[in-house]
Formats: C-alpha cells, structure tokens, sequence
C-alpha cells in the first residue's frame, strides 16, 4: 500500500529516504552554514548541493520555478551587503554614502552564496518529499504533537486554494470598479483592500475546514496512522552524506584561512 | 462477507432542545422535541433562521467550537447556551467521536488531505482504527461512493465539485458511523454532481442501512430517498420548533402553501415570475433585434497568463476556443454547457477581466463611448458604467463594511448615479438592511446586494455567473423577474447557468459549450456557435 503512495512524478533515489532523515541533514547545514559568513564554506557547499540534484530529481528550470524568491532574497542581501557594509582594502564604487570596496563586495559575495548554500537544501527537500509524509514523520518519528503537524498540513493545502482565490477577488474588485490603476497610494489601498478580501474568505474556510477535521474524529489525544514512517538503510547514507558536506566545507574554509565564526567577532 | 455489518444505525432524541449561538440574544432552536428511530431516513425543512444547519453541527459534536450558517463570528463556546437534552442512542453527541459524520456545502472545505487515499483514511485514523483495518475499510469507502477507479494517490485538488462531496462521502463510510448528516451537501454543484452525490448516498444507504438526516432546498432530489420530512420553524419562545412531521407525501400535501411561501423548492413547483415583455415574441428575439453592443469573435479562453520563457511568451493553453458569440441591448445570452468547459472563463473574458487568448472581444461605438475597443484595456471606472459583472460568491464583491456604502460605492466612483441606489434599495428589498454589514446577510440577501451594487453603476451589459446556485425558490423568482423587467428596459443580460427554468424565463440565444479540451492539439469540430434556443 505504501508503493502506492509516493510522489507520482518524481521517481529520484532521495524520494524513498524517509522525509526525518532529509529534514535533519536541511538543519544540519542550515546551522553549519549560519556559523560564518565566508565565500568558501558557502561554496563548497553549494558545489554538493548542486551535485545532489539529479538524486533529488529536481533540475534548474525546476529550482528556478519554486524557489525564485529564496534565490532572489539571497541576491538582494549580497548586493545590500557589498554597498552598506563597512569598506575594507580598495574602493571599487563611490557613489556618496554607498560605496563598494574589495572588503566589502567579499562579504557582498560570502552573503550571496551563503544565502543560497542555505535556501538550497530546503528546496531539495520540498522537491523529493511529499508534505504529507512529511507530517507523517515529524509526527510518528520525531513525536511532535500530531494536533499541530496534522493541523498545519491541511492549512497548507489551503494555500493552494488561497492563490486562485486571490486571483478570483482581484477580478471581482475590478467588476466593482476598483482598479489597479491610478496613484502609488491607490494602489496600495486596492492592494489592502484584497489582502482583506482574502483573509475573510481564508478565515471562513479555515473554519469550516476545521468543523469537518473535528467531524471525522480530529482532535482526540490518540490515533493510528495508515502509513507507516519508517527508517531504510538509505537514511543512514542520507545522514553520512549531509556530515560529510557540512564537514568538507567547514575544514575547507578553515584550511583557507577564511572561516570566520560571526558570533565571536566582536 | 462485507465489513459493513459492522455499522448500527444511530437512533437521536430530542428532549426540549434549544442552542443559542454566543453573542445572540434569540436561540437558533427552541424546544425541540423529535425521536429519529434507527435507520430512517429525514429530510429536513424550513426557513432560514429555523436552525436546521444548528441541529445537524449539534449532532455531529462540533458545535460551540466553530460557527455554523451564514454568520461566521466564531463565538466562544462559553458565550453559547444549551438547554434540554438532545441524544445519540442516549448520549451526548460530543462523547461519541465517529457515530455521526457531517458533510458540508463548500466541496473544498470537505476535503483535509491532498491525496484520495489518505484524505479517506483521515477519520479512520482519528478513530484509532488499526492499519490493516484502515486501507481495507478506505478500498471499500471509496467503491461505495463510487470512486474506485481513482488511485489512492490521485490528487484531490484535481477532483470536480461533484467528486470531492462524494470524496467526502467515502471519507464519512470509513469511519461507519450509524448517522450521516448533510447540510446542503448539493447546493454548490451543478445538475449532473447533485445525482452523482445523492445516487451515492442512496447506495451508501442501502447497504450500510444507517439513518440519514440530511437539510436541503430542494425537495425533488431527495424526496424519494427519505421516507420522513420535518419541517423545523425559528424559535420562539411558546411554539414547538417542529412545525411538521410525517412522510414525505403527506407533508408536501399539507404545507405545500406554506413550503412554497418559505422559499422551499416544492416538486412540480415553479415560481411564478414576470414575462417578458418583446425578448420571447419574433421580433426582439431576432439576432438583429437590439443593438450591438459587445462581441467575441474566434475567442480562445484561459484563466491562466501567458508564461515567459527566454523572453518569448508562452501562451496557456486554452479551456475553450473558437467562440463567436454577440450581446445585443435587450436581449439574453445564456452560456451553458458541462462543467470545465470553460463557461465561466468565457463570461469573465467578455466582461474584460481577462485576457483573451487568441481571438477578440470589442465593444461596438455604442457601448464604448470613448474609452475604447478592448475592455479588458478599460480603466476599473470605465469599466463598470459599460459592463457590470456579478460573480457566483457574493462576498468575492464586497469592498465596505454597510450594505448602502456597498451601494453607493459605484456611484460615488464613477461622481453620479447616486439617485438610483434608493430605487435599487426599494427593488430588491434591501432598505431594512442598509447599516448591516454585508457579510452578515443571508445567502438570499448577498445574492440580492451583489446584484444591485452592479447595477447600481449602470452597466448596459449585464453579465452574472451561476446567479441561481444555491437560491431559495423566493430569490430565484425575484432574481429571474427583476432582469426580465431589466432586459426590457433594454439591457442586454448575459448568464452562465446550469438553471434551465431560469433561461426560459429570460429567453433570448443559448450559447453551448462542448466538453472541456483535454488536448491541445485535440482541434475537433468547433464547438461552438451559438445555437438559437427555440422559446
């Protein structure tokens, strides 16, 4: 019954590790890479994670579809960087407060590939594991409480609803004659009023999604599960494989004299 | 041997029963006195405000912790009264998880989890069912509402209206409850879902023999499946909430009148409403009658934009295409066909809210008066003095907190009209309610607000989706009347409805659309002009 249940497209090697031993490895590397804020680390890093795609069966057209905001968030945040930051070394721009000096483009790049050697795993791990194994796990193998796990899945599902929702309630505002025309200051308030509009409609449905949870039985203190979270020796390779990434990259930036630990520089 | 054996039907007393949801002063029930034996089947009936949605929320065991009906307010369970005692096989429905299942109205709130199989097996679960039990019990649910043929990973969100109640249903039979409970499990479907959902519950019926109470407008669809019909009025004080109680000929013979006068869809019943005027005699009826004033030519629809992809445009593949169709003054367009055909995208595209894409919608000089060929290029103002459009949900129009600045919103934008709203008001029976809040009106009332905010504009195009879904007999005669006397009046009406008793009334050209193209490439005959009803 279980073969049954997979993610339907995507056949890669890492959709059969059971979803707890990917989380893990995501947070591992999360923490190393928040440790310090250097280019190597970062990149080496990220060379493993992009070698890690095709065991995901996720490909760059993919990334870019789902995680553009994640990889645009990190490009934002080296740019900011390499102008605000402090200048150290040889001015590169000068244009009045910002400017961009060697010192402070390398901490500009060391952020860029920082932020996307962290946003990376994550998509990894949506991509090659279903939300509701997911759950599954957290809940039967991590014990969290299943009220919660199980209560953030079905809102999650909403979410999806919540997108054409919007797009519905941005058509019926403008038969209304509220349009997205006009000043910065009315298109905010169109803007507002929708997010409104929306946050109604998701507040209703949350409810009554709620009042058919709680009419099948949702919210006692126990239940079973009809699938099964189970551990294979694939979870083992799966863990080795993120210490391995995480102490590669580490020893690598030490090695290069660049590993420099943010919380202890003062 | 089925496993169904299993299910004992659930008997229900009603002693003196009453609720009053917190934050009101008059309860939802009073004194409620009814025995349901083991196994039968109810239908129940009443006025809105008589508490049926209350009844069936209280015998599923989730009152108090959320809102039931038209008023969402998500009062606090301690605010909320009781009285006397109402039993499932003489206990409190709240201590017996599983006894009763409830489905809902909104298909998409029925569903929990994003695959079949696991959104079936979710109240097994809940209910402690060992594994092996669950998946055999799921196959089984699943046969019984006869979805079998879907794979247990089959995506939920990818299922129709029609398909996710009877999805609900299976997700109900596995937890074999003795009493199933439906409140308007129909209302959001169209003609083909309704019979889909009650075949199966019929079938659900027959074989598990639980007891049914099920709250419904339209007496037709059910009334041969149950063998008891009550009829609940709204609490007062002195009266006994049950007005009616008997088999289902005999009630239907006896308050045939007052069911009629309450808005219940009576079989055989069709209200009475105005005739047109010219719109059904030769002449208006003529594709030459009126004049033109908006027309589509080889339009392909989607809902979807165009993707970029290397700086090319990728235009989405369209739901319908080849549509030619033409909105003359006076005279209704009805747009039918079965679900996913793209119906509604094509109203929406019409009324210019989205993009066509391929083919084109112009407005003639007459309608445009200035502001140019393309409606969906018009500015939102410009918009809605050419073409008023109202959406099935209601509530996706309000943008104000008071039914008379819903109103008076058009008008204000547009800087005239504002006469007009007192007449609307008076029109459509909305003068009681100026300062409520919009989203506290009953179904009836939103249908009538939204009608009016559009028009209140003054459109000469009219185009409405699905207006008659889910309306009691009253607001669809009032409905049907009042955009007669506007297409006389010589407003040209367009509507996208399942409802073929509402497009005899308006009369005019039918527009029918052929199953949805799965296909890109599947160019099959062009669906798709306009075939002149014969009135």
């Amino acid at each position: 019954m279980r073969e049954a249940l997979t993610l339907s497209a995507n056949h890669a090697l890492l959709t059969r590790a059971n979803p707890l031993a990917k989380f893990a490895v995501v947070m591992l590397m999360t923490v190393v890479l928040a440790l310090s804020i250097d280019w190597v680390s970062a990149s080496v890093a990220l060379a493993f994670e992009l070698l890690l795609f095709p065991l995901a069966g996720l490909t760059l057209t993919l990334l870019w579809q789902r995680g553009w905001p994640l990889i645009l968030a990190a490009a934002l945040g080296g740019w900011s960087t390499s102008i605000l930051a402090p200048d150290s070394g040889k001015i590169l721009l000068d244009a009045g407060i910002w400017s961009i000096s060697e010192g402070s483009l390398e901490l500009g790049l060391g952020f860029l590939l920082r932020g996307l050697a962290i946003a990376l795993p994550a998509v990894l791990l949506m991509s090659c594991t279903d939300p509701t194994d997911l759950a599954d796990a957290l809940a039967q193998k991590a014990k969290l409480p299943h009220r919660f796990v199980l209560g953030t899945l079905a809102a999650m599902r909403l979410v999806g609803l919540m997108a054409e929702e919007w797009q519905t309630i941005g058509m019926a505002r403008r038969a209304r004659g509220v349009g997205s025309h006009g000043s910065p200051a009315q298109r905010l308030k169109a803007t507002l009023g929708q997010s409104f509009g929306l946050l109604v409609q998701a507040v209703r449905r949350a409810s009554r999604l709620a009042v058919t949870m709680e009419a099948r039985g949702f919210g006692g203190a126990r239940r079973t599960w009809a699938r099964e979270s189970t551990y294979s020796a694939l979870d083992i390779w799966v863990v080795l494989g993120g210490l391995l990434i995480a102490a590669t990259a580490v020893s690598a930036a030490v090695g290069a004299g660049t590993w420099n630990m943010v919380f202890l520089e003062q | 041997m089925t496993s169904s054996d299993s299910v004992r039907p659930a008997a229900v007393t009603a002693r003196g029963w009453g609720w009053r949801h917190a934050g009101r002063s008059l309860p939802a029930v009073h004194g409620l006195d009814l025995d349901i034996q083991p196994g039968e089947r109810v239908l129940l009936l009443g006025p809105s405000g008589a508490g049926k949605s209350t009844l069936l929320h209280a015998l599923a065991g989730v009152l108090g912790d959320s809102d039931s009906g038209a008023h969402d307010g998500a009062p606090d369970a301690e605010d909320s009264d009781e009285t006397g005692s109402l039993l499932i096989d003489g206990a409190p429905p709240r201590a017996q998880r599983g006894r009763a299942g409830l489905m809902q109205q909104d298909p998409e709130t029925q569903v929990v989890l994003s695959r079949v199989g696991d959104d079936v097996a979710f109240g097994a679960e809940n209910l402690s069912v060992p594994r092996r039990d669950i998946w055999r019990r799921v196959e089984e649910a699943l046969d019984d509402a006869g979805l079998a043929h879907l794979p247990l990973d089959h995506p939920t969100s990818a299922l129709s209206g029609g398909q996710k109640q009877r999805l609900a249903l299976a997700g109900i039979l596995a937890m074999r409850p003795g009493l199933l409970l439906l409140d308007e499990p129909t209302a959001n479907l169209d003609p083909d879902g309704v019979l889909e959902v009650r075949d199966a519950v019929g079938r659900c019926l027959d074989k598990t023999g639980a007891t049914l109470v099920v709250v419904e407008h339209r007496v037709g669809v059910w009334k041969d499946l149950v063998d008891r019909i009550v009829v609940l009025q709204p609490g007062t004080a002195t009266d006994s909430a049950v007005l009616l109680d008997g088999s289902p000929d005999q009630v239907l013979a006896q308050a045939r009148e007052m069911l009629v006068a309450a808005g219940v869809w009576v079989p055989g019943y069709v209200p009475a409403t105005r005739t047109r005027n010219n719109g059904t005699d030769g002449m208006a009826a003529a594709p030459s009658g009126g004049d033109l004033l908006l027309a589509a030519e080889d339009l392909a629809v989607s809902r979807e934009q165009p993707r970029r992809r290397r700086f090319k445009a990728i235009p989405p593949v369209p739901v319908q295409s080849g549509i030619t169709a033409q909105v003359r003054a006076g005279q209704a367009l009805t747009i039918t066909g079965p679900n996913g055909s793209g119906k509604s995208t094509f109203a929406l595209t019409l009324a210019g809210l989205l993009r066509p894409v391929s083919g084109k919608v112009s407005a003639t000089l007459d309608l445009s008066d200035g502001a140019g060929i393309d409606p969906y290029k018009w500015k939102a103002e410009q918009l809605i003095a050419r073409i008023g459009t109202v959406f099935q949900e209601p509530e996706h129009q309000f943008v104000t907190g008071r039914v008379l600045d819903e109103l008076m919103f058009g008008p204000r934008h547009l800087g005239h009209g504002e006469e007009r709203v007192d007449e609307l008001l008076e029109r459509l029976r909305l003068t009681q309610l100026v300062d409520a809040n919009p989203y506290t009106l009953s179904g009836g009332e939103k249908r009538r607000l939204s009608v009016a905010t559009v028009l209140a504009a003054h459109p000469r195009v009219l185009i409405l989706d699905e207006p008659t879904f889910g309306q009691d007999a009253n607001t669809w005669a009032e409905l049907a009347s009042f955009l007669s006397e506007l297409l006389d009046a010589g407003t040209a009406v367009v509507s996208v409805t399942h409802d073929q008793e509402f497009s005899d009334v308006l009369g005019g050209t039918e527009l029918k659309f052929g199953a949805p193209r799965l296909k890109p490439a599947a160019q099959q005959a062009g669906p798709r002009n306009p075939e002149v009803a014969a009135p």
